[in-house]
């Protein structure tokens, strides 16, 4: 898609302002009911189209991704521009700076039309904990766009932008791609720079894209990876083209197929995932059964580590530097000798208003977690089976190139179905969470519709390559979208 | 069992007012929640060493240079409460 809009543009078939306006309308047009954006940045996207059709006008060079629109998930800082990670707390926040990949986003001329929506501080499946209202599935609006980065996915999904940017801490990129019937790429951890994304488990969180095929996600990833001494867990490679050679094939290429997951699989998810085995043994590449043994244990070494980190990260939102500030006249009950209880009870009553339920939820079992006494039992041995789990990837990944799963146990569900019951909606991760633990480039790619109450939903296919090698794993996921098209 | 006295006590240490009805909700859920991570238990950990890093870093460096942000009026603004350039806060001591 990007390539094609590209080549209008050079070509001069379109103008980026009228590609920009067209998004722009469909946007008014569509997003009363979708609600994928929280703000739009119309003036800002106008005035970087003009200077795009300027550029083109007087001849000069201009990167894949200048002139075409796209979306930002509302966790990421734009200069200037209100910054909410989908929480009351940050209604008012303006952004002071660019996060890194916004300035690499600016260097290629890119046109962003907003920040989208997502569940707060990207915890949730469903964007049902945004305190900003939820987002709804452009295939269904009854249903989830799937979460966190649910915004960004509608986005894409109803046209309101060609691509988007997402981030991915258990599935938040991936997961809604699926939903939403795009292509969804989490690239290893350390390989996208998150200085100016609002943290939330620092071990886990990655950039990535939600594109409309496999392509278009490479040329994100060229655009938006490399090392950044803001970033210091980023890692020194040379810039690659990830968008270039898609059609080369591997000789000899071995995809794993995991034998505990088996059991997770809805009898719909088994039929799909035989059928993808099939049209790849038929492609002339060996499909192999993996074991990771351990892989059982990722749900709850995820959700101990995961609100740990968050409980820490979580900790500037106090009412002090920025952000919402309650003073509050009621007494809080609380007292805490050596803190004057005025203070103390900004503290507690800005983020007893300004945090959701969800976030307060993990603050608490993260704090819960690495508390005195605790903090063995729990932190530790989730650390520890995390070094087992990863492994287990490294044994997995002498035998084959890549791992194939299901993205989602099932398609976008409900609103509401599982937002009363955290554990529930904590299995919806349980085929994304693994990449985040241990760190490895994950993609999730259309695999065609299943049907759920007379209506055709969307799912997707994941893949899990080796550390670092995005390009083999993107490679992978375009045999199999080369066949769907 | 998270006692809703425990919830209180992990509240205070997280900075989090709740009232009592939350509390009583927050300590069903972090019971439960707790109670179906002790798969963990089972795990073979025996002389395994928790993760540090997961790509493997070690010691990942950089000069100690100053450099100037300028954007420090930007910062300013984000004070909840601004005076004469401060961050006015309720008292400390």
């Amino acid at each position: 898609m990007i390539k094609k809009l590209h080549k209008k543009l050079m070509e001069r078939e379109i103008s980026s302002v009228e590609l920009t306006e067209k998004y722009l309308a469909t946007i008014e047009k569509k997003d009363k009911d979708i609600f994928a954006y929280l703000t739009l940045t119309k003036d800002i996207a106008l005035e970087q189209a003009k200077k795009v059709d300027k550029k083109i006008e007087k001849g000069e060079e201009v990167a894949l991704l200048a002139g075409i629109p796209c979306a930002l998930k509302d966790n990421i800082l734009l200069e200037g521009v209100r910054v909410t990670a989908g929480s009351k707390i940050l209604d008012n926040y303006i952004a002071p700076y660019d996060a890194t990949i916004v300035s690499k986003l600016k260097k290629n001329d890119v046109v962003i039309l907003g920040k989208t929506n997502l569940d707060e501080f990207a915890m949730g499946s469903s964007t049902e904990n945004s305190g900003y209202g939820p987002t709804k599935n452009p295939y269904d609006q009854n249903r989830v766009p799937g979460g966190s980065s649910g915004g960004s996915a509608a986005a894409v999904a109803s046209e309101e932008a060609v691509w988007a940017i997402g981030s991915d801490t258990g599935g938040s990129i991936r997961q809604p791609a699926s939903f939403c019937g795009l292509v969804g790429l989490k690239p290893t951890y350390g390989r996208v720079s998150r200085y100016g994304l609002i943290a939330m488990a620092s071990s886990f969180d990655q950039i990535g894209s939600l594109t409309q095929s496999v392509e278009d996600a490479g040329i994100v990833l060229s655009a938006i990876s490399g090392k950044d001494k803001k970033d210091a867990t980023t890692v020194d490679f040379f810039d690659k083209k990830f968008e270039e050679n898609l059609e080369e094939k591997k000789k000899n290429l071995k995809i794993g197929i995991v034998k505990e997951y088996e059991k997770n699989l809805s009898p719909e998810m088994g039929k799909k995932m035989t059928e993808v085995a099939k049209f790849f043994e038929k492609e002339g590449v060996e499909i192999l059964e993996i074991e990771l043994p351990n892989v059982e244990y990722s749900l709850a070494v995820y959700y101990i580590i995961q609100p740990s980190e968050a409980s820490s990260n979580l900790a500037r939102f106090d009412g002090i530097k920025y952000g919402l500030r309650v003073n509050d006249e009621a007494d809080s009950s609380f007292s805490e000798s050596g803190i004057p209880k005025t203070l103390l009870e900004t503290y507690l009553d800005t983020r007893r208003y300004g945090l959701g339920r969800e976030v307060k939820r993990r603050i608490m079992l993260g704090t819960y977690t690495l508390s005195a006494g605790y903090y063995d039992a729990y932190y530790i041995q989730a650390q520890k089976v995390r070094t087992l789990i990863k492994t287990d990837f490294e044994n997995a990944f002498e035998k084959v190139d890549a791992i194939l799963t299901p993205t989602t146990p099932t398609p976008a569900f409900k609103f509401g179905e599982k937002s009363q019951n955290p554990l529930e909606m904590y299995l919806a991760d349980i085929f994304t969470i693994t990449a985040n633990i241990v760190g490895v480039p994950a993609v999730s790619v259309p695999a065609g519709k299943i049907k759920i109450d007379n209506k055709e939903m969307p799912v997707g296919i994941q893949f899990l390559g080796k550390w670092f090698d995005e390009e083999n794993l993107l490679k992978i996921a375009h045999i199999w979208e080369k066949n769907k098209n | 069992m998270i006692s809703k006295e425990e919830t209180k006590h992990i509240a205070g240490l997280a900075r989090i007012g709740l009232s009592e009805n939350e509390r009583e909700k927050m300590s069903e859920d972090l019971s439960a929640i707790l109670d179906w991570m002790k798969i963990l238990q089972k795990a073979d950990v025996l002389a395994v060493s928790p993760m540090e890093h997961i790509t493997g870093l070690e010691n990942s460096a950089r000069e100690d240079q100053m450099e100037i942000f300028g954007k420090s009026e930007k910062l300013v603004k984000l004070f909840p409460e601004n005076k004469n350039g401060f961050d006015k806060v309720k008292s400390v001591l």
